[in-house]
């Protein structure tokens, strides 16, 4: 295997494709290893993932472009994901998205220059009841208030 | 992810007691009699524990609510081909937040009931299908499955016996359709979340072309309780058709929102008012979903009903995965519909054009009226185009952004209209962009 990554994250890769009959049912999990080790899957890696799956080199570019939680570019250290659905939105998502943009100083789709937060919006996340909420990178965070995201905010290092 | 609040009713409900008792810990199931039920299954044979889940009227709960035994029974039993037990941890139906409560606190309820789902079906190979998103449930969920590896519960010999059964988590990447069967098999097969024509349905030819069942994580989580206790004492819990409790999210404008496990049948207006608190502000309720953002709305003097699968059909709406979500009377529908139908068009496969196109459609037109561009024909022509995607598509996400448009227009059309008319919001004074009722 060609794929360029630590040690630990190639053991896992072998790990991982011993839960599948074939080959190219790894790669979600693959990408996903290469994505925790890297932020981001580069592309200079898809043709060494595609050798690995043994699939074409355009059906891993595919794939990488119909999930939503694969980045193809690098993102801020903490990656804000504001819920815009409809349970969010009833309980004033959109009130709390600009008091995000303002305390940031960024718009949706951009990052600060400081590389720290990069701002989306993503579709529910299947935490109505507690809505308001956002993720930042594997955490949930829910009730928000302007209160709460001052909180939250102070606690990113 | 912070422990999770469960609401229950005073009987305490079913899977309520494992959750609280953490019993995504072994240690704390095994307490509680935890893997007793897997015992009795696998020294019976298959047909009878399917003959037990399909008396008790367990229905599935992702959605579609086919009944859990039968869906079973379609597994040929001559096949040579391996035989897959796939678990759908998608949860990504709008206003549904209730597969990781299950997960968080009883991942242990959920691998016995998969030992006998497996074991009925003779399929050795689980997969766990979870949302991408949910990074903290997937731990949990694997943790869970490493100890019961240890404790000699899964592998080789499960609990002893010479049954073989492995099970992997599969993690998802933030597609809505792959909560969709077909899509997700297409997913853990390491494609794009297509969704394949029907027939051939999964248990015929499913994951790896092989024989498959995909059942949702809350409706396996209610198996063991059913081999332990019996299908008859499931099934006159609920209603006819529709045995036991279920879990029904409450969000929105309620004051108490939550995951709340009740019997099915309880009515909405109960769990709006008795148990979600009521309305938030003491405001009037204008509009609820009963099941998900792609079931139709229901108006206030409809809420009476009880909520089970058969008799939210009868009102022309569906329970779908029980995601309630109330509306006070600010909020403005024509902005909920926009954001629900953004939803659908976004995540649409692409695949079929009446999808495609017509929820793109609906969501612009949405959005010019909402900004004040509204004509009256636009009032005519959304419930012509979601009418062009009904029964049109490869998968039922069509039908699922089609139907809102449908309830929306036809239970609230006067809202609609007076948008069309007035090029503004019913709630008062025009912006261009009506937020929705403050939270
Ligand atoms: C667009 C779409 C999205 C779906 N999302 C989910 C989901 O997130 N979770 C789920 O369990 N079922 C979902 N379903 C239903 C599944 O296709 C399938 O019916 C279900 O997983 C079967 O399990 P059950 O019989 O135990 O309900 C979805 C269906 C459609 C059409
Ligand atoms: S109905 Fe929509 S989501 Fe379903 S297969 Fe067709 S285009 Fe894809
Ligand atoms: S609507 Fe925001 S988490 Fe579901």
């Amino acid at each position: 295997m060609s794929l360029k990554l630590s040690s630990q994250s190639m053991q896992r890769v072998k790990e991982v494709m011993t839960h599948y009959p074939n080959k190219q049912a790894a790669l979600l999990p693959i990408l996903h290893i290469v994505q925790e080790e890297m932020g981001y899957v580069p592309e200079e890696l898809e043709a060494d993932i595609a050798e690995i799956v043994e699939v074409p080199v355009v059906k891993v570019r595919e794939v990488l472009s119909f999930y939503t939680l694969f980045n193809r570019r690098p993102v801020g250290k903490y990656h804000i994901q504001m819920c815009h659905t409809i349970s969010c939105t009833l309980c004033g998502h959109r009130d709390l998205l600009k008091y995000i943009k303002q305390k940031l100083g960024i718009d949706v789709g951009q990052t600060t220059p400081d590389g720290k937060y990069t701002l989306s919006v993503v579709e529910c996340l299947a935490a109505c009841e507690t809505a308001p909420m956002m993720q930042i990178n594997d955490k949930y965070y829910g009730n928000l208030t302007p209160q709460r995201i001052d909180e939250i905010f102070a606690g990113l290092t | 992810m912070p422990f999770p609040k469960l609401f229950t009713d005073n009987n305490g409900g079913i899977l309520t007691p494992y959750i609280n008792q953490e019993c995504n810990e072994l240690k704390n199931y095994l307490k509680l009699e935890g893997y007793e039920a897997a015992k009795k299954a696998l020294a019976m044979p298959a047909e009878q524990v399917i003959d037990e889940v399909t008396r008790s009227n367990l229905r599935g709960l992702g959605g579609a609510g086919f009944p859990a035994g039968r869906k079973w029974s379609f597994i040929p039993k001559d096949s040579p081909k391996p035989k897959y037990l796939v678990i759908n941890a998608d949860e990504s139906e709008p206003g549904t937040c209730k597969d990781k409560y299950v997960i968080l606190g009883a991942a242990h309820v959920l691998l016995e009931g998969i030992i006998i789902a497996a074991r009925a079906i003779n399929a050795h190979t689980c997969y766990i299908y979870i949302r991408g998103e949910y990074v903290e449930p997937a731990q949990i969920m694997q943790s869970a499955i490493d100890e019961a590896y240890e404790a000699k519960i899964l592998g080789k010999n499960v609990l002893g016996t010479d049954y073989a059964l492995d099970v992997y988590i599969h993690r998802g990447a933030g597609a809505y359709i792959c909560g969709e069967e077909t899509a997700l098999l297409e997913s853990l097969e390491g494609k794009r979340g297509w969704p394949r024509m029907k027939p051939p349905f999964p248990a015929i030819e499913g994951l790896f072309r092989s024989p498959t069942i995909v059942n949702n994580v809350e409706t396996i989580a209610y198996v063991p309780m059913i081999m332990n206790k019996g299908w008859e004492w499931f099934a006159k819990l609920g209603t006819e058709r529709n045995g036991g409790y279920r879990f029904y999210s409450i969000s929105g404008h309620v004051n108490r929102p939550g995951v709340y496990e009740l019997p099915v049948g309880t009515t909405l207006r109960t769990m709006l008012y008795d148990y979600a608190g009521g309305i938030r502000g003491g405001k009037k309720l204008k509009a609820v979903i009963p099941g998900g953002s792609s079931s139709p709305p229901l108006r206030p003097e409809e809420i009476d009903v009880k909520m089970d699968f058969d008799s939210l059909a009868a009102i022309g709406s569906m329970l779908g995965s029980a995601g309630i979500i109330a509306m006070d009377e600010d909020t403005c529908l024509l902005d909920m519909l926009m954001v629900t139908t953004r939803f659908y068009h976004h995540e649409s496969c692409g695949q079929c054009t009446p999808c495609r196109e017509g929820t793109g459609w609906m969501d612009k037109i949405l959005n010019r009226m909402l900004r004040g561009g509204g004509r009256l024909e636009d009032v005519n022509n959304m419930p012509d185009i979601a009418n062009g995607i009904m029964g049109n598509t490869i998968c039922p996400l069509g039908d699922a952004a089609a139907m809102p448009v449908l309830g929306y227009f036809k239970k609230f059309r006067e809202e609609f209209e007076s948008h069309a008319k007035t090029g503004k919001c019913h709630t008062g004074e025009f912006t261009s962009w009506k937020p929705a009722g403050k939270g």
